[in-house]
């Protein structure tokens, strides 16, 4: 995939420099109020200009108020060039994925060739090793490695098998072994893709409940300005000052935010884009705004704060058990245990299952309710399990818990590591230890959740003792232990109830109703399609740390917008200065005093003022689209450091701007 | 620049001795009214939120008496909406009556000085503008009105203060608890107002004015004497209650025409001190009730800090400026060591002069005790900046509700910085606590601006009463109307206001100035109360501290600033600049 981050590519900017263009239409630009107005401006300069080669003589000369509508448009269509730059670049980012899974040929069950592009929901097609996958499905028979680098980046093949939670495939990538039929998930041109492609488009995007009330605030501050220019009239009347058109107009567009304005939409399909660029598809941009608002992380353990799966490190007998006895039950209960710490104990044991010759067995398999699994045969029946599921089981058939199994499984549990207590025919043989370990650097990430105010809570099967250990080993500050699939749902239910923002990661269609009752919940591709359906991300990556990085975009896709909404308005103090002198002067000289800035003349002090406020949008564009960067400082010393960079900043940075292009006009006037 | 030359120049000057004992008088009247308020915030909080007072024995069973009567049930539950209703309901009224009265009362008893009825559109005014809390005269109190209908309007002075405490108090019930649909009942608030807060305090400020020499008399006008020979005809009335009210509610509208600089209404240096304290104190304890009621005692400090910095701001220049004196009036080689003595009284001098023109127009009064149209240029900036912002303190009640206004823009804004969905006290800022907050930030800028623009449009109407040409005519016009919108009722003067153009322009501002500002605040704060509550993070922007305070500081200055500076600009900033 390329991650070229240059910001304007030339066939970019080409598309954007059209766009800017056609965004011109009143039809389209009546949804921004302020740029809106701003065109209004410009219409109103043109027929003043019209109005002057027919002859009028009291509006000043015919290059300066071509000049200054000029300079409308030009803000105009920087405003617009911002939208579609970032536009553009969403779209790239997104064909770019697209691109691979387009004609694609499909191979049907009834073995006809078809291409991806006429594949329907519900088609079913035959992919085996080298084929490349058609469209987005759900295996429905077999088992196959898959690269999946052309998505995700990621080189290391994956298993995707029918059944469980990692059926889903994804059009574009590679089968590498094996065949796999798979059923069509989607209609075409309705994957989460096309669906995020929509929405940078601009087809589907809607306001997101942020971006209106600072639409609304920016509204309000445009019709402040409305009516200050326009009682100027009769009070400069009542003062005997005749001010131009253009002279009110250029007050006008100077003082509306046009500066956060222009950039507005821009800013919000820039946090879509940086979202895609971390490889996770947004399905609205509400949910990037809410990601920055999370107060609530759940985390699962395994994968996410511990590095892939629990081992079996030790077995431990009961008192007047042999160790052979233990290691047979343990490794037959495992054999058709195809997790892996399943497979752990086998890889532990080093012993062939088969070769204890079993016959007739019938596995009881793992599931989240039993919590535990094993084997019957010949009337011997071992479960292997969570201590609870095997004592119940122990107690109910009237035998007793044996005191030094209780001893060890607490010894394992305060260590970090996970009691597997073995049974055979209801009688305890001993445990099996299974141990995490948390991953490296984990601790800082959560340290910096922390400054955000953001909880984290590690969501495990683990016993509490376990839970607890591991929770304080990578610094979470909660844990939900034994947890079952209803147990987050719980969770996240109370903590909403409570007023909190709760974000979660999943794959498993268990995950599914916790994903859509999660305010952020975001799928991995490689889960199923219930998953995938129920968040409202879906991170390519499968990368459950992603969160974080999610978490983040949000924050700086508001902050950007809020500061470059301080900037925009404390730009005015510097316009005010430059424009009211030049406004007053000849008929009240002593107000040459506000022309603090010393400008050259009356008309070099307004196109100044008007030049500066157009160019100001250009040169934000690239902070509009990268963001303002977050620092996890606490909100108090975040607040201030923006006042001082944006709000400070936003006053002084004019001064020099206008004082700059003032000496640089005056040199043709 | 100009403060650090005004600074210079006083030390330059310190030595004299009666310079050092009118500031030291400011400095007293400051620190009595801060000391005063913040006991008298705590039993605020206590007489609103139910609990026991001292004057319960008392006032019980007198207000019991008065819900029988009016068929009121104390311990209904009010929304905001019927706290609304009820409000614009019992408004009506009073206005309805207030007209009667003031157009029958050449016919009605207590009159006996003869004075005629008023003019439709004199009643309309002066009714409307009582009962906003303005109290814009357009008549002199000596030969206007009655004494009944004195009494009258000193009635609308303890209801119109009450009705804006009993608003605030609806904002205080929805950040009480952490959700609430109902916020109590606003005829409790309006009446534990009047009898509780106003009534107790009003009696203590009378009983110094009548001991200081203001007339309490049901008698006409007196005939003295003077040392000429000549016979003087003098008004006199129930003057003591008036003004006592008329401070302590900051209604300010005067007994008689010269308002606090009659020799009667504010006789001596101390009952300036009294009255000045007097109209200060509950907006200062409005700000401390705020915080015990809500139990967030560190926001009202936030809170009086912001406030106070905007009024010394606009004070220290203005007490400098009036105690140098006038440069024209200096050039003609008048001695001006006394400050800009024209248009101030003796008695109180310019120090005290300069400081309770921003007082009054800080904290929306409006009595005055100098003439401002004599105030130098920028101070007559300052003192309409002071109307412009409306918050630096304010009025009873509604100075809180339009800081509110101001704190819910700043949250957002500043929510927005930290990279969080602006949240206030635990309930999250949206759209539509945004639509209602810029709509009202919106008003009062659109109000002056508008209503300036007209009689500045229509000169025949507006500009033509103006007793001075150019800037000076400019600012008297801006001044009349900003004081109609920020509900202060003083006047700049210079203005032939009693006419058909006058009553009912001003009217019409004063009426879309009160109830909007009121009800929009309170709207907020009802949404809000529904919302889900927060709890407090790390994440969350706390609005408890310095850096908020500064934000909120920032964002009122750069709204007045940004609103007013042309219409400024063409007024006094023009003024003071061909002056130097």
């Amino acid at each position: 995939m390329s991650t070229n981050s240059s910001l304007f590519q030339q066939e970019m900017v080409q598309q954007a420099l059209k766009q800017s263009f056609v965004k011109l239409n009143p039809k389209v630009l009546y949804r921004n109020p302020v740029m809106f107005t701003v065109e209004v401006g410009t219409l109103i300069m043109a027929m003043v200009c019209v109005w002057i080669l027919a002859g009028e003589r009291s509006q000043g000369s015919f290059g300066y108020n071509f000049t200054v509508c000029i300079i409308l448009l030009l803000t105009l269509l920087f405003g617009n060039f911002a939208e579609a730059i970032a536009e553009a670049r969403g779209k790239a980012q997104a064909n770019s994925l697209r691109k691979t899974r387009e004609e694609t040929p499909a191979r049907l069950q009834n073995g006809q060739i078809i291409s991806s592009a006429a594949l329907k929901k519900d088609d079913v097609f035959i992919c085996v090793s080298g084929d490349i996958i058609p469209s987005d499905g759900e295996i429905v028979q077999g088992l196959a490695t898959i690269d999946e680098s052309a998505i995700t980046g990621e080189s290391a093949p994956v298993i995707r098998e029918a059944g469980g939670d990692k059926s889903s495939v994804t059009g574009g990538t590679r089968v590498l072994s094996d065949k796999i039929v798979v059923r069509v998930t989607t209609q075409p041109g309705e994957s989460f893709l096309d669906k995020m492609i929509a929405l940078v488009e601009g087809a589907s995007r809607q306001k997101t409940p942020n971006e209106i009330a600072l639409t609304i605030l920016l509204a309000g501050f445009t019709l402040v300005f409305i009516i200050v220019t326009v009682t100027l009239k009769p009070f400069a009347d009542y003062a005997n000052v005749s001010i131009t058109i253009a002279s009110f107009i250029a007050l006008f567009v100077c003082l509306i935010p046009t500066t956060i304005g222009g950039l507005l939409s821009a800013i919000g399909i820039a946090g879509m884009d940086r979202a895609l660029r971390a490889n996770v598809i947004t399905k609205s941009g509400k949910a990037v705004e809410t990601a920055g608002d999370i107060d609530v992380l759940l985390l699962d353990k395994t994968g996410t704060i511990t590095i892939g799966n629990r081992k079996a490190t030790r077995l431990y007998t009961a008192d007047g058990v042999e160790m052979d006895t233990l290691t047979r039950a343990a490794v037959l209960s495992s054999m058709a245990d195809e997790t892996p710490e399943g497979k752990s104990v086998i890889e532990l044991a080093a012993v062939d299952p088969s070769a204890y010759g079993v016959s007739n067995p019938v596995y009881v398999k793992f599931t989240a309710e039993t919590r535990s699994s094993g084997i019957d045969f010949d009337g011997i029946r071992i479960r292997k399990g969570a201590t609870d599921t095997i004592r119940s089981l122990v107690l109910a058939a009237g035998h007793t818990f044996p005191k030094e199994v209780e001893g060890r499984v607490h010894l394992i549990a305060e260590h970090g590591g996970t009691p597997l207590v073995v049974s055979q025919n209801e009688v305890v043989l001993g445990v099996i230890e299974l141990q995490d370990i948390v991953k490296p650097g984990i601790q800082e990430r959560f340290e910096r959740l922390r400054k955000m105010g953001i909880k984290t809570v590690m969501v495990t099967g683990d016993n509490p003792l376990t839970a607890k250990y591991i929770a304080k080993k990578a610094g979470v500050d909660d844990f939900i232990a034994e947890a079952k699939p209803e147990d987050k749902m719980n969770y996240i239910k109370k903590e909403q109830s409570e007023g909190r923002l709760v974000a979660m990661m999943g794959d498993g269609t268990n995950d599914a109703p916790a994903l859509a009752q999660a305010d952020v919940g975001v799928a991995m591709n490689s889960g199923t399609q219930a998953a995938k359906e129920a968040g409202n991300m879906v991170d390519l990556d499968n990368d459950p740390t992603k969160l974080i990085e999610v978490v983040e975009i949000g924050k700086q896709l508001l902050m950007t917008r809020g500061t470059l909404t301080t900037f925009s308005i404390a730009n005015d103090v510097a316009k005010y200065f430059a424009i009211i002198p030049a406004l007053f002067i000849t008929a009240v000289p002593s107000l040459q005093a506000l022309n603090i800035m010393n400008l050259h003349s009356p008309q070099s002090a307004i196109l100044s003022a008007v030049l500066f406020n157009a160019i100001i949008i250009p040169l934000l564009i690239p902070l509009a689209l990268k963001g303002v960067a977050y620092k996890p400082i606490g909100a108090s010393a975040l607040l201030r450091r923006n006042l001082l960079l944006f709000g400070l900043g936003g006053i002084l940075v004019p001064f020099i701007g206008i004082k700059i292009i003032d000496m640089l006009v005056s040199l043709w006037m | 620049m100009l403060v650090v030359g005004l600074m210079s120049d006083f030390i330059q000057r310190e030595s004299t001795n009666h310079m050092n004992t009118e500031i030291f008088g400011i400095g007293g009247m400051f620190a009595a009214s801060v000391l005063l308020a913040m006991p008298l915030g705590r039993y605020i909080s206590n007489v609103y939120s139910g609990e026991r007072t001292l004057l319960d024995p008392l006032f019980n069973p007198l207000e019991r008496i008065f819900y029988t009567i009016s068929r009121i049930d104390p311990h209904i539950e009010m929304g905001w909406k019927q706290h609304m209703q009820a409000m614009l309901v019992i408004n009506l009224l009073w206005f309805l009556m207030s007209m009667l009265i003031l157009m029958t009362q050449g016919a009605l008893p207590l009159n006996p000085d003869g004075n005629p009825s008023m003019s439709a559109d004199l009643a309309f005014n002066t009714s409307v503008s009582f009962l906003v809390n303005c109290d814009l005269q357009h008549y002199a109190g000596e030969s206007g009105v009655s004494y009944l209908s004195q009494f009258w309007l000193m009635f609308l002075q303890f209801v119109s203060a009450a009705t804006g405490m009993a608003a605030v108090v609806v904002l205080f019930r929805a950040f009480r608890d952490k959700t609430a649909q109902t916020l109590g009942n606003f005829y409790v608030y309006l009446v534990k107002s009047c009898t509780r807060i106003l009534l107790p305090l009003s009696l203590i400020l009378a009983l110094v004015l009548v001991f200081e020499g203001t007339p309490m008399t049901f008698a006409g006008k007196d005939t003295i004497t003077t040392l000429q020979g000549d016979t003087v005809e003098v008004s006199r009335g129930p003057a003591a209650a008036f003004v006592a009210i008329k401070h302590v509610g900051t209604n300010g509208g005067g007994f008689f025409g010269a308002n606090s600089a009659h020799p009667l209404e504010n006789p001596s240096y101390l009952s300036n001190m009294v009255e000045m304290v007097g109209q200060m104190i509950i907006p200062l304890a409005m700000i401390f009730a705020f915080g015990h009621f809500i139990r967030r005692r560190k926001l009202s400090w936030v809170i009086f800090g912001v406030m106070t910095l905007g009024f010394m701001v606009l004070t220290i220049p203005n007490v400098l400026m009036e105690m140098r004196g006038n440069p024209a009036i200096a050039q003609m080689g008048v001695d001006s060591a006394l400050g800009a003595m024209e248009g101030k009284e003796v008695r109180i001098g310019a120090a005290a002069s300069g400081f309770w023109s921003i007082v009054t127009t800080a904290i929306s009064t409006g009595s005055v005790n100098a003439m401002h149209d004599s105030s130098m240029p920028l101070s007559g900036m300052n003192q309409l900046l002071a109307m412009m912002v409306n918050a630096f303190y304010g009025g009873c009640g509604v100075g809180l509700l339009n800081f509110f206004i101001y704190i819910i823009l700043a949250v957002f804004i500043s929510g927005l910085m930290v990279g969080r969905t602006p949240e206030f006290l635990g309930k999250k800022v949206e759209a539509q606590e945004m639509k209602i907050a810029m709509f009202v930030a919106l008003l009062h800028p659109f109000l002056i601006l508008v209503a300036t623009g007209l009689a500045t449009a229509f000169p025949a109407q507006g500009a033509s009463t103006v007793s001075n040409p150019g800037f000076h005519g400019f600012s008297e016009i801006l001044y009349e109307y900003t004081s109609s919108a920020a509900n202060n009722g003083s006047g700049f003067e210079g203005l032939g206001d009693n006419t058909l153009w006058w009553n009912i322009t001003t009217g019409i501002v004063l009426i879309l100035s009160r109830f909007l500002p009121i009800i929009g605040p309170v709207a907020i704060a009802g949404l809000m109360a529904q919302k889900k509550y927060i709890p407090e993070g790390e994440g969350t922007l706390k609005t408890d501290t310095g850096t908020f305070g500064m934000m909120i500081f920032t964002v009122i200055v750069i709204i007045a600033a940004l609103s007013f500076f042309p219409a400024l600009a063409l007024g006094p900033i023009a003024e003071y600049f061909s002056m130097i």
